[in-house]
C-alpha cells in the first residue's frame, strides 16, 4: 500500500481547478478547499443503472474519497459495470491510479443489488469487488461502504463513510436534531423541538444519542435510542443539565449538574441513577469528554479563564493540558488518544485548534473561520467535523488533521450546528 | 403534554414493528453474492423502468438507515415567555448585578417573601460570543449571582430556581454590542 501512495505525488495546486466544476455536477454538493500534498488519483465509473435509482452512487463515493484529502476524483462520463474488462493504457494515460466499476441492479423482492469491482490501474489488475443488496433506503449506505471498502484497500487505514452523524438544524423557530450519513446527508429527524437542542452525544454502540434540550424551559439531559425514538430523561436536577459525555462503556455519562451551586462535573448511570460528584471547582467545570485511556478531559475556568483540563475519568487530581491564551473550550479526543481537538480564542476568532498529546508542542490553528464550534473526531481519528459560520449562516465543515482539506457539509440547509460523529457500526 | 408524547411513543413503536420485518430481509452486505429473500419487504414491487428506489422511505422495509422521529411541538411545554416580569442586565465577562438592578431584584425578592406560595424561575443569558455549552455555565452564573441576592432580600431558597439558556435564546439579534448587552442578562419569571 505504501509503495503506491508513493507512486502517485502531486504538485501542492494541481488537483484543484478542474475538480470544482465536476463537483458542481455531483447531485449532491461538496465544496473542497484546500489540496493535500498527496493525492491519490482514482475514477469513479458511472455505474450501470445507477441513473435508474434516486441516488447517482458513483458521485457519492467520488466525494467520499475525495473529503478524506486522500484521494482525487477525475471526471468519468462512461458507465462501466463491473463484468467490464477496462483498457488499462486508457486510463493509463488519464493518469488515474485506480478504476472502480459497477452497477445497480433491482431484484425480485424489491431490493437493489448493488455491485462493484476495484482496479489497480497501474499494475492492470483486479484489487477486489463486492456485491450486496439493500432495502432502497440503504442504498446511500451501500455507497458508503463501498468508499470503504475502496479507502481501506488502499490506504491500508479503515474508512468511516458508513459511519453516521448527528446535528442539530434551526430553521422556522424549530429546532431539529438529525441523524445522517458522515457525508452529512442523508438526515432524518430523531427529536423536532420548539426549544433549543445541544450538546448532541453518540453512545458508543451508536444506538442512542444523549442530548440536551430546553424543552421544560431549563437545561435537561436526555437519552433517546435512534431506531425508536423512545426517551427517557438522564437528568433533570434543580438548576441546569448538560453537556452529557458517555463515557467508554456506555454504562454511565459524565454530566455538568448545577444542582449542588456552579456547574460542576458529575458522573451519572445510563438512566439517571447515582449522580456523584467527580470534581469541586470555586467556578466552572463543562464540557467533559472522555479520551480511549478513561481520563476525562473537561473546561474549567479555576485557573482564571476557561482552560482544558484531564483528571482520572472517576475523578481525583486534574492537570492543565492547554496553556495558550485565552479563551480554551469544547475538548474532544481522537480514539487513538494522540489528539485534542478544541476552540481557542484568537483575538476576536473562535478557532478549530489541534493538540499533538503525545509529541507535545503548541497547537496548531486548522482553519482562518471566526466561529468556529464543537469539533468531533471521525471514529478513525482521520477526519473532524465542526460548526461554523459562513456569510452569517450556521455551517458544518470537516477537516483534515493537517487542515489542508476542508469540506462544507450540506451547502443547502439552512443553519446547521452542533455536529457529531456516530461510532463505527450502526 | 404527556399524552400526545405517548400518542408519538406509540406512533414509534409501530413503525418499529414495520423496522423489524424489513431487517429480517436484510442482506450482510460484506457476503459475495445476493441470496433471494423470503420477506419480501421492500414496498415498489415490480418496478418498470425508471422506478427502481424510488419507494425509499414510504414505508415498508426501512433497513439500517432507519430513525424514529419525535416531534415536540405539540407538546406544549409550559411557556412562560408570556409572563416576564424582570430583566437584569451584566456587563461583558461580569456576574455581577449593578447597582442600577437593584431595585428589580429588591421588589422580586419582596414579593416572594411576601407570598412564600410563589416562586420563581430565574434564567441566566449570554451573548452569541463562544461555546453553547460554557456560554450555558456562564449564564447559570448570572442567575445564581442574581438568584442569591433576592435569597438574601428575603425570598426562600425553595421559591427559586436559577436556570440557564446560554446563547440560546437571544433577545436581540444581531452581532455588535448593543444586540449583545441586551442579550447578557437574567430573567425573573414567575411560575
Amino acid at each position: 500500500m505504501q509503495s503506491r501512495r508513493e507512486l502517485i505525488k502531486f504538485a501542492a495546486g494541481a488537483g484543484l481547478g478542474s475538480l470544482a466544476p465536476a463537483l458542481a455536477l455531483a447531485q449532491f454538493r461538496v465544496e473542497i478547499s484546500g489540496v493535500g500534498a498527496t493525492q491519490l488519483p482514482v475514477a469513479i465509473a458511472r455505474f450501470k443503472d445507477e441513473d435508474k435509482t434516486n441516488q447517482v452512487l458513483s458521485a457519492i463515493i467520488r466525494a467520499d474519497l475525495e473529503r478524506s484529502g486522500v484521494f482525487r476524483g477525475q471526471d468519468v462520463s462512461t458507465v462501466i459495470d463491473e463484468t467490464a474488462l477496462p483498457v488499462m493504457p486508457e486510463w493509463r494515460a488519464r493518469a488515474v491510479d485506480a478504476l472502480v466499476t459497477g452497477s445497480v441492479t433491482r431484484l425480485m423482492d424489491g431490493r437493489l443489488d448493488v455491485r462493484f469491482k476495484l482496479w489497480d490501474v497501474v499494475k492492470g489488475s483486479e484489487i477486489g469487488g463486492q456485491s450486496t443488496a439493500v432495502v432502497a433506503a440503504d442504498l446511500r449506505l451501500a455507497a458508503h461502504r463501498i468508499a470503504d471498502y475502496i479507502y481501506e484497500k488502499l490506504t491500508g487505514d479503515k474508512g468511516i463513510f458508513a459511519t453516521r452523524m448527528a446535528y442539530v438544524t434551526k430553521g422556522g423557530g424549530r429546532y431539529t436534531l438529525r441523524v445522517a450519513d458522515a457525508d452529512g446527508e442523508g438526515g432524518q429527524v430523531a427529536l423536532n423541538s420548539p426549544e433549543p437542542i445541544i450538546s448532541p452525544a453518540w453512545s458508543p454502540d451508536g444506538r442512542e444519542l444523549a442530548y440536551v434540550s430546553f424543552e421544560l424551559q431549563k437545561a435537561v439531559v436526555y437519552a433517546q435510542d435512534v431506531m425508536t425514538g423512545k426517551r427517557r430523561q438522564i437528568a433533570n436536577f434543580r438548576g441546569s443539565n448538560s453537556a452529557p459525555a458517555w463515557s467508554l462503556d456506555g454504562m454511565g455519562l459524565a454530566v455538568t449538574l448545577s444542582r449542588d451551586g456552579g456547574s460542576q462535573l458529575f458522573a451519572i448511570g445510563r438512566n439517571g441513577e447515582n449522580p456523584r460528584r467527580l470534581a469541586t471547582s470555586p467556578g466552572i467545570d463543562t464540557e467533559p469528554a472522555y479520551a480511549p485511556d478513561g481520563r476525562l478531559y473537561f473546561v474549567s475556568d479555576r485557573g482564571g479563564s476557561p482552560k482544558i483540563y484531564r483528571m482520572p475519568g472517576g475523578g481525583g487530581n486534574a492537570e492543565r493540558v492547554t496553556f495558550i491564551g485565552g479563551y480554551n473550550i469544547s475538548p474532544a479526543v481522537s480514539a487513538d488518544g494522540r489528539y485534542l481537538a478544541f476552540i481557542s480564542q484568537q483575538g476576536s476568532a473562535f478557532r478549530l485548534m489541534l493538540l499533538d498529546l503525545i509529541a507535545g508542542g503548541a497547537p496548531r490553528v486548522l482553519t482562518d473561520t471566526a466561529d468556529d464550534e464543537s469539533p468531533s473526531f471521525a471514529p478513525n481519528g482521520k477526519l473532524l467535523v465542526y460548526a461554523s459560520r459562513v456569510q452569517g449562516r450556521d455551517v458544518l465543515m470537516t477537516t483534515t488533521l493537517d487542515g489542508k482539506i476542508k469540506a462544507r457539509l450540506l451547502s443547502s440547509t439552512a443553519d446547521v450546528r452542533e455536529p457529531v460523529w456516530g461510532p463505527y457500526g450502526r | 403534554m404527556i399524552q400526545s408524547h405517548r400518542f408519538a411513543l406509540t406512533a414509534s413503536l409501530a413503525a418499529l414493528s414495520l423496522l423489524l420485518g424489513g431487517c429480517a430481509s436484510s442482506v450482510k452486505l460484506d457476503e459475495p453474492a445476493p441470496v433471494e429473500s423470503r420477506t419480501p419487504g421492500a414496498a415498489g414491487g415490480s418496478g418498470g423502468a425508471g422506478g427502481m428506489g424510488a419507494a425509499g422511505g414510504a414505508g415498508g422495509a426501512v433497513g439500517q438507515s432507519g430513525v424514529a422521529s419525535v416531534d415536540l411541538s405539540k407538546a406544549g411545554g409550559a411557556s412562560m415567555n408570556a409572563s416576564l416580569q424582570r430583566v437584569v442586565y451584566f456587563d461583558f465577562d461580569s456576574y455581577v448585578v449593578k447597582d442600577e438592578f437593584r431595585s428589580v431584584v429588591e421588589a422580586n425578592a419582596k414579593m416572594l417573601a411576601a407570598d412564600r406560595t410563589r416562586k420563581m424561575s430565574i434564567e441566566g443569558h449570554t451573548d452569541e460570543r463562544g461555546g453553547r455549552e460554557y456560554n450555558l455555565a456562564l449564564g447559570q452564573k448570572r442567575a445564581e449571582a442574581v438568584s442569591r441576592s433576592m435569597a438574601l432580600l428575603g425570598a426562600n431558597e425553595s421559591q427559586l430556581e436559577a436556570v440557564s439558556f446560554g446563547k440560546e435564546r437571544p433577545a436581540a439579534n444581531g452581532s455588535d454590542e448593543s444586540a449583545w448587552a441586551k442579550n447578557r442578562r437574567a430573567e425573573l419569571n414567575g411560575r
